[in-house]
């Protein structure tokens, strides 16, 4: 896709400041708008740890600002996956890069954040000398405003001087969250975010999260939580045994379970009758003297699609 | 180098929050008070006793008690050091604490070095300001001042920092409690290593000096501590000179040039092997 030169700057996105990115080639006179690296780009991963095999050969991507959800069972590999991919585990096998750079290079590590699942902070950090401390190791020139911004994001604006040891775990996982955004990473690694949270808090990440989405960001979800991953993901990953088995987006992984419609004299359901049955149902019921108060059509969720995926499998 | 100083820095604030600094400075206040104390009586009795033919008392007692007190600067910095840097890898990992900070785009060697001198920022200018105040001590109740002021001192410190760097390249390969552990019964082989040397001189059995001269070298603490020893009266001689250097903890015993740059050369090779198991560590 070619563009004017002067067409081309003004392609330019921001994010979080003045940070340019997406031109991937400039010529005297116009510029080209070439294919950006998956934000997260995994092939053939595999990871064993000693005899036990914790990820059997995963294909997986990430685009750009696209939000996916990673489910499965405990021990299915999610926390290994993401590992890998921010360089804290090395794969035995198998290709996984972040933005282009393979994973674990300074480069990919740049471009993430990164909140782990059981994670802890120096008790006598106080919150904006955390941020400060990782807007250090970022290189993250944002300063003051910056960690203002994030603190305020996350809802800790008025917790900046306290430190974590004086924190509820919630807060604590809310200081994670605004963590792994220092630096404005274009890829999120969120492992289990919202486990301390109360239903309050759980829907501020999730509005956090559809925020990040709006601003550009990727990010790859690690969640227990179905109902939540439901709610914001747009593509859903089942992982059991280190083994892809189920991907897709929620709509994609759901099926039709029939219509039900609501009468005088109860509900009702049609499990074979699809979304063109309605009218003609409802019109049967009416001809027959009923009174129709509504009619829905029924799909499985996203727990139907992972109970089946995983075959009950738990942990 | 951003990095390296963030690090550091982050470990001076982190030794200075957790109150590691008061207790240290109580401790070694509480060191030098009875240190002062037992070099005053020993003075105060040094004129009153009948030293055997060839003996200088006041030299003897000086140089014996500065001895302890060096010993006392060594183990307390050793101390020091350990506990600075006993979970810097594996301890913080399996806290949780590592993490977070092994993701920036920092190199995982940029930590260790960076652990290695906020470790050393707070071991050396205690080791010396501690071996410098005992010193002082000394020369102020008893008139007797080290042959030589500066080198021993260094050497401590020296000591301390390999130390330092043995305890970090514990902690990418084991526990807290277990890297502790082994860390202290290292420096006890040390000491060991020089009593042994001690009894080889007192025989006159070269073979046990041999070993002990082996062990101390294979860990160059022990080897640094029995040099500033022996550079504290390396002026003395006859039979005050030839007691002296039967040493308090360890004897003295002359390293040279040759044993600093093998300390240095040690301290290059265990963080080199301290980097790579780094690197190929899953956390």
């Amino acid at each position: 896709m070619a563009l004017a030169a002067r067409e081309c700057v003004t392609a330019r996105l921001r994010f979080f400041g003045d940070r340019p990115f997406f031109v991937t080639a400039w010529h005297d006179t116009e510029c080209t708008l070439g294919v950006v690296s998956a934000a997260l780009a995994v092939s053939g991963l595999v990871k064993r740890y000693g005899a036990v095999e914790a990820l059997g050969g995963v294909d997986l991507e990430v685009r750009e600002s696209e939000l996916v959800g990673l489910l499965g069972p405990n021990g299915a590999g999610k926390s290994t996956l993401v590992k890998i991919a921010c360089g804290l585990v090395r794969p035995t096998t198998g290709r996984a890069e972040v933005c282009g750079a393979r994973a674990g290079s300074r480069e990919a590590r740049a471009a993430l954040g990164y909140l782990a699942e059981l994670f802890r902070f120096p008790g006598w950090m106080t919150a904006d000398e955390l941020l400060e401390l990782h807007q250090r190791l970022a290189g993250s020139h944002g300063g003051e405003r910056e960690r203002a911004d994030l603190l305020e994001l996350v809802g800790l604006q008025d917790a900046r001087r306290r430190p974590v040891e004086a924190m509820s775990k919630g807060m604590q996982q809310r200081l994670g969250i605004a963590q792994a955004l220092v630096g404005s990473p274009r890829l999120l690694l969120l492992d289990e975010p919202t486990s301390a949270l109360d239903p309050v808090g759980r829907r501020t990440v999730r509005t956090l999260l559809e925020e990040l989405q709006r601003r550009g960001v990727s990010v790859l979800l690690n969640s227990h939580l179905l109902s939540e991953i439901e709610l914001v993901c747009d593509r859903v990953v089942i992982l059991l045994g280190g083994r892809v088995v189920t991907a897709g987006t929620p709509a994609e992984l759901a099926r039709p379970r029939g219509v039900e419609i609501e009468t005088n004299e109860g509900k009702r359901t049609y499990p074979e009758a699809g979304r063109e049955d309605i009218p003609r149902l409802v019109a049967e019921l009416v001809r027959d003297g009923k009174s129709v108060y509504g009619a829905r059509l029924l799909t499985s969720t996203l727990e139907d699609v992972y109970v089946e995926a995983v075959g009950g499998e738990g942990s | 180098m951003t990095a390296v100083w963030t690090i550091a820095g982050y470990g001076l604030r982190e030794a200075l929050r957790r109150k590691v600094f008061v207790v240290v400075c109580l401790l070694s206040a509480a060191f030098l008070s009875l240190y002062w104390l037992g070099a005053r009586y020993a003075f105060n009795h040094v004129g009153g006793v009948e030293p055997p033919v060839g003996v200088d008392a006041r030299t003897f007692a000086g140089a014996f008690l500065f001895g302890m007190a060096m010993f006392g600067t060594l183990f307390l910095g050793v101390v020091l050091a350990i506990f600075l840097t006993l979970g810097t890898v594996r301890g913080d990992a399996e806290r949780a604490l590592l993490q977070p900070l092994v993701v920036r785009p920092i190199g995982r060697s940029t930590l260790l070095v960076a652990r290695f001198l906020g470790a050393g920022a707070v071991c050396v200018p205690y080791v010396l300001i501690l071996y410098f105040a005992s010193m002082l001590l000394t020369g102020l109740e008893g008139s007797w001042w080290p042959d030589r002021i500066v080198t021993p001192g260094l050497e401590l410190a020296g000591g301390v920092l390999i130390v330092a760097a043995l305890s970090l390249l514990g902690s990418v390969f084991l526990s807290s409690i277990a890297n502790g552990i082994a860390i202290f019964m290292i420096f006890g082989a040390g000491l060991v290593a020089g009593l042994l040397g001690n009894i080889g001189h007192v025989l006159n059995s070269p073979g046990l000096i041999h070993a002990a001269k082996i062990a101390a070298w294979a860990i160059p603490f022990e080897a640094l501590y029995q040099d500033a020893l022996r550079a504290i009266t390396e002026k003395t001689s006859g039979l005050t000179g030839f007691l002296l250097r039967l040493g308090p903890f360890g004897g003295a015993e002359q390293g040279g040039v040759g044993l600093r740059l093998w300390a240095v050369a040690y301290l290059v090779l265990v963080g080199a092997v301290a980097v790579a198991g780094f690197a190929r560590r899953d956390l």
